[in-house]
Order: structure tokens, then sequence, then C-alpha cells
């Protein structure tokens, strides 16, 4: 099987300090992989990299069937070519309604002309209905998205994703902060998105990462520790003494 | 099923036949057209006013959606001025150039006739030549062209430099007005072109209709600025009604995050910069008539600061504060430095209003980014009772009955 994203040899340095070091890493489609890691392992470097936020010093990210770098493309590039991304801290848009909020991440042209003639139609609209299901936000649809919980806003940033119709998402720390029955909601929500692209989750808690259920990949330092099943990284001694152990 | 663009709006409903209500009561009241209760002087005043609030609407654009804050666009809106201004002036010029040749024996050559245009109207800054970018001056389209074509390329190639390199925030703000600074000392120069600190005068007669009494062409350019503001408003309602408006609100709360969702931003900005520029240059060329003057001090670095005043305090994020804002604000201030108002003696000191409106304006300005951000536009929210979450910039951390951290970590 090609891999959809290859990432070989990438190494950047922040004033002196080696965030990432000659990291190698790469996800197949439809793929779910958990990266767990001490915190200044790199961890969120590494997703700057891949969605063009941070250049690297040296290495090749490669994308797709086509194999195209993605070193030089701008992040809106990189994001319309498939790569979602969502951040640790709910980022929504606070002051427009769910609904907004989906139509504006639905994957449709993204150029300033496209949006300004922009209609909904019904297409969209039953595609934002679906992923509102998927989220269990469909009766906040009108609701401004600054007065859902915190856990609503994850989900929502998560329907966003989809929305996007991604190839890959990158979801850091998704479960931060919600409740035991708000998690089981997201692990599904990943676990079917996992069905039709590829999903990298970065997260802290184990208990979390067990239930994914999938191969884990353990940053340490700026670089790949170990990869595997959770079983097999956790009996991993360098990874009891560096993340487990602590 | 979606609902038509207007009855989404009522507020740009409400707003239009609000504009039309003045308009007909001005025309009525005037003394050009009707009962002869409001002088020439004064609609000049109304009409004039209606132009800053079509400004007021493209710095809302700009700044109240998009988050840019721009300390340049009324060196737009003087640009928009120059550009309508050298018409009215060379045709003007000419029509008398010719009227005093024609009593001469031999009738004067076109050359002889430009020459004495020249001569006329560079007379003050010691030339006679014709500037290059007086070039169009003779034709009325091309320059009514330039009215949007010249603000909307400086826009244009300024954003695209500025955008490109991701400055934002104070820092943009810093450019803008410093380009505006530059313009202002570029005008002021006698070899600009544009006659230096005299600027272009007269413009309140219009070539061909020197029979036509002000009384008169002050309602013309009162229902002109009047269609100038309700189609401004029109086509900036649509503009952040739908999807753009999504997009451009978005960028102005998280720019990064749109970014993400594969959004060009650099593009929306520099095209919101761009279209904005253009409404403030046809807003200018409606102004600069009606005042009868433009010149250099119009451009001057305080007068797109006085924009931001207004639509703040008019309430930025929503249109027709951007129009309360400017209406009120330019109206009372007009009143205040007009020396209408009675000085207050308190005995030691006499409080003379012309000396300290400027004082009271940046005391309330300061007021009302202060206790009131919302500005007056905020008390329509407290009549239809809408209440927006108040979570912005506060603490996104979990909310009650989440997980909280210390059960994580275990």
């Amino acid at each position: 099987m090609s891999a959809l994203l290859e990432v070989s040899g990438v190494s950047v340095s922040f004033d002196g300090f080696k965030a990432i070091n000659n990291l190698s890493f790469s996800i197949g489609s439809a793929e779910l992989r958990a990266i767990i890691g001490p915190n200044g392992a790199g961890k969120t470097t590494f997703m700057d990299i891949i969605t063009g936020k941070t250049r690297p010093d040296e290495g090749r990210v490669v994308w797709g069937d086509l194999s195209r770098s993605l070193l030089d493309m701008s992040e809106a590039k990189i994001a319309q070519a498939g790569i979602g991304r969502k951040f640790q801290k709910p980022t929504v848009f606070e002051d427009q309604t769910v609904e907004e909020n989906l139509v504006m991440a639905l994957k449709n042209k993204r150029g300033p002309f496209s949006a300004l003639f922009y209609k909904r139609s019904a297409d969209d609209m039953t595609r934002v209905g679906e992923l509102a299901e998927e989220i269990n936000l469909s009766d906040r649809l009108r609701f401004k998205a600054g007065e859902l919980s915190h856990g609503q806003k994850q989900w929502l940033e998560i329907g966003m994703l989809l929305a996007q119709d991604p190839q890959l998402l990158l979801v850091d720390e998704p479960a931060a902060g919600m409740t035991p029955s708000e998690r089981e909601h997201t692990t599904a929500l990943l676990v079917e998105a996992a069905k039709t692209c590829a999903v990298v989750v970065v997260e802290h808690d184990m208990e979390f990462v067990r239930r994914l259920n999938c191969r884990v990949t353990v940053l340490h330092e700026g670089a790949v520790l170990t990869e595997g099943s959770l079983d097999h990284v956790t009996s991993n001694q360098e990874v009891i003494d560096v993340y487990l152990g602590r | 099923m979606q609902k038509s663009f207007v009855m989404r709006n009522p507020s740009t409903l409400v707003f239009l036949a609000a504009l039309a209500m003045f308009t007909i009561l001005v025309t009525v009241l005037a003394e050009g057209s009707g009962a002869g209760v409001i002088s020439t002087s004064f609609v000049k005043t109304l009409g004039k006013t209606l132009c800053l609030a079509l400004a007021a609407v493209a710095m809302d654009l700009v700044w109240g959606y998009a988050g840019i804050l721009s300390l340049g666009h009324f060196a737009f809106f003087g640009l928009g001025g120059y550009m309508i201004g050298m018409w009215l002036m060379y045709e003007r010029t000419r029509g008398i150039v010719e009227a005093s040749l024609a009593e001469a024996q031999i009738p004067p050559t076109a050359q002889e006739v430009v020459d004495a245009i020249g001569n006329q109207i560079f007379g003050v800054v010691g030339s006679s030549e014709f500037p290059i970018v007086w070039s169009f001056s003779d034709s009325l389209a091309i320059q009514l062209a330039l009215v949007v074509l010249v603000p909307g390329a400086l826009a244009a190639v300024f954003g695209w430099l500025a955008f490109r390199s991701r400055v934002t925030g104070v820092y943009l703000s810093i450019l803008t007005q410093a380009m505006t600074l530059a313009l202002a000392l570029h005008l002021f120069q006698n070899d600009s072109g544009l006659r230096g600190n005299n600027g272009l005068s007269g413009l309140q007669n219009l070539p061909g209709m020197t029979h036509v009494p002000q009384a008169t062409i002050s309602i013309w350019f009162f229902w002109g600025s009047a269609l100038a503001l309700g189609l401004g408003y029109l086509f900036a309602s649509w503009i952040v009604f739908g999807k753009f408006g999504s997009v451009i609100r978005g960028i102005r709360d998280d720019e990064a995050r749109v970014r993400f969702l594969g959004y060009p931003v650099e593009t929306y900005k520099l095209f919101l910069f761009t279209v904005t520029a253009m409404i403030a240059g046809i807003a200018g060329a409606l102004y600069y008539p009606q005042a009868g003057i433009v010149n250099p001090a119009e451009v001057a670095p305080i007068a797109s600061i006085y924009l931001a005043v207004w639509v703040a305090i008019g309430g930025r994020g929503r249109l027709y504060g951007a129009v309360i804002g400017a209406i009120f604000v330019s109206l009372v201030s007009s009143w205040f430095t007009g020396g209408q108002v009675p000085d207050v003696n308190l005995g030691f000191y006499t409080i003379k209003w012309v000396d300290w409106w400027l004082i009271v304006l940046g005391l309330s300005f300061v007021a009302v980014t202060l206790f009131a951000p919302k500005g007056i536009g905020g008390l329509v929210d407290l009549w239809a009772d809408r209440k927006s979450p108040d979570r912005h910039g506060a603490d996104l951390g979990p909310s009650e009955g989440s997980l909280q951290e210390k059960e994580a970590v275990e």
C-alpha cells in the first residue's frame, strides 16, 4: 500500500533548539494513528510542518498519489489539498451560528468571488444536516457557536474538519476537558472518520488512546522513539523511562 | 426554504426607507425646490454628511467586519475628489477662457485655448504646462472612471505588498497611516501637478450649468449622495450577508483558523481593501463638488482617524452603526466648531467650544471604547433584546460537569 503522507528526514530548530530531529513518519489512507509523547516531544511542531505553518530546515514531506511536496505550498493550499487540522484549544467562530461555521467549512471553491456568489444548495444543506447529526448538534444549528459548551465546541470543530471532506485529519488532543460520555462519542466520531480518511490523533490520555485501538507512534525529543500497538509500546523500556515512568 | 435577501435583512429595508424619507423631507423643505426652510448651505452640509456616511460604511466593512484597522481610507476619499475635481476645474476654466478669447479679432487655435487654460489653472504654482496626470482631464467619462480606478489601484498595490507580508494589527494601521501621510506630503508639493496646497477649487460650479442656481445644484448633489449611500449600503449588506461575510468575520476573529480551512486569507483582505477604497473614492467624488474645494489637508492622516472614530462611536460590525456614527458625530462636530454653541463662562475661565470640541470628541471616543464597545448602534440591541454570548477572549476551559484537569492526568 502506498503511503498517503510521507515525512522523511525532517529537522527543524528554533534558536538552536532542535524541535524536530531527523523525523520520519508515514501513514496510509484510511488509517487511524495515535501520537503520544512527553511535553516538548515535538508533537505540535510536527503538525505545524505538515500544515505549512512551519518550514523545516531539511527533509521532505510528500503527499498523495501524485507525490506532491507540501513544503512549497501555502497553508490554504495545503488545506485545499485535503489536510484538515483541529487545534488543541477549540477554535470555532464564536460570533457565528453553528450552521454558518459548518457552511464555511464545506468543501466548495475557496476564492472570494465564489464566496460572494455562493448560494446554499440543497445538497450542501443536507450535508450540513448530516454532519450536525453526527456531531450531536442538530438542535443547535441556529445557536451561536460561542453559546456551546466546551465539549460541543470540540465536536463542532471536528464537524468542520469532516465538512472539508479531507483525506487526512490532524487532531490535537480532541478529548481534553470532556466528560466521560462526551469522550466516548468523540472516540466513535474519530473511528468512524478513519474508515474513509487517514486520522492522526495527538493525545495525552492513555485511556482514550486505548479506546481508539490503533497503531501508536511515540515521539521523543523530536524523533520517533518506537511504533506499534499500544501494548507493544507501553511495554517498551525506553518509552517507560521517558514518558510513562514519570 | 430560503427567504429572500431583503426579508432576512430587515435592517437594510428599514435603513433604505429611512434614507428615502429623509431625502424627500429635505427636498420639500429645501430652498432650491420647496418651502425654503433649509438653507442651501445646510443642504450642502447634509449632502456632504451622506457622503461621509458612505465612507464610514466602507470603513466598517474593512474594520468592523474584517478587522483591518485601516487608517488610510480617507486618502482614497480625497483621491476620488481630486479625480472629479480635475474635470470640473478644466471644463469650467475652458468655458471662461473661450468666452474671453471669443472677443479677440482672430479666433484662437485649439492649442492657444489649452495654453490659456493651463495658464489659468497653474498660474498659482508658477507654471502653465499641463502635468501628465491631467492628460484626461477634458474627458468626463475617463475622469469618472478614474474616481474608482485610481483609489482602487493604489489600494490594490499597497494591500498586495502589505497583506502578502502578513502585516497585521497595529503594524498595518501604522503602514496605512504612513501611506496617507506620504500622499498628503506629495500633494502639498507644487510640482505634484495638482496645484500644491491650493488644491482644486471652484468645484461647486458645474461646467455648462452656469444658469442653474446653486440652490438647485445643491439638491441634485444631495440626491446623488443619497442614492450613492443607498446603493453602497445595499451592496455592503449583500457582501457581509452571505458566505463572504462569514469568511471575513472569521478572518477578524481567528485568521489562522480560516487559513487552515483552506481560504486564501490574503486574497480576501486584498479584495475587500480594494473594493472599499473604490467606495470611498466614489464618496469623495460626490463630497468635494459640494464642499467646493479639495486640498491636501483633506488627505492628512487625522481625517482617516476621524473616520475610525465615527465608526467606533456608531458601532462597528454593523452597517447602520457606521452611518449613525458618521452622521451624528460630523453634524455635532460642525455645530460645535461652527461657533453656534454658547461659550460657558466659569468665572476664572471661559470654555470656548471651538477649542474644546476636539477634547470632547476624544473623551467620548475613549468612553465609547471602554464602556460601550458596541457604540450607539448597540442601543438597537437593547431594544431588540439581542444577546451575544460573552465568552470572547475568556477562558474556553471545561464547562460544568466536564472532565477536570486533575482527573485527566490520572
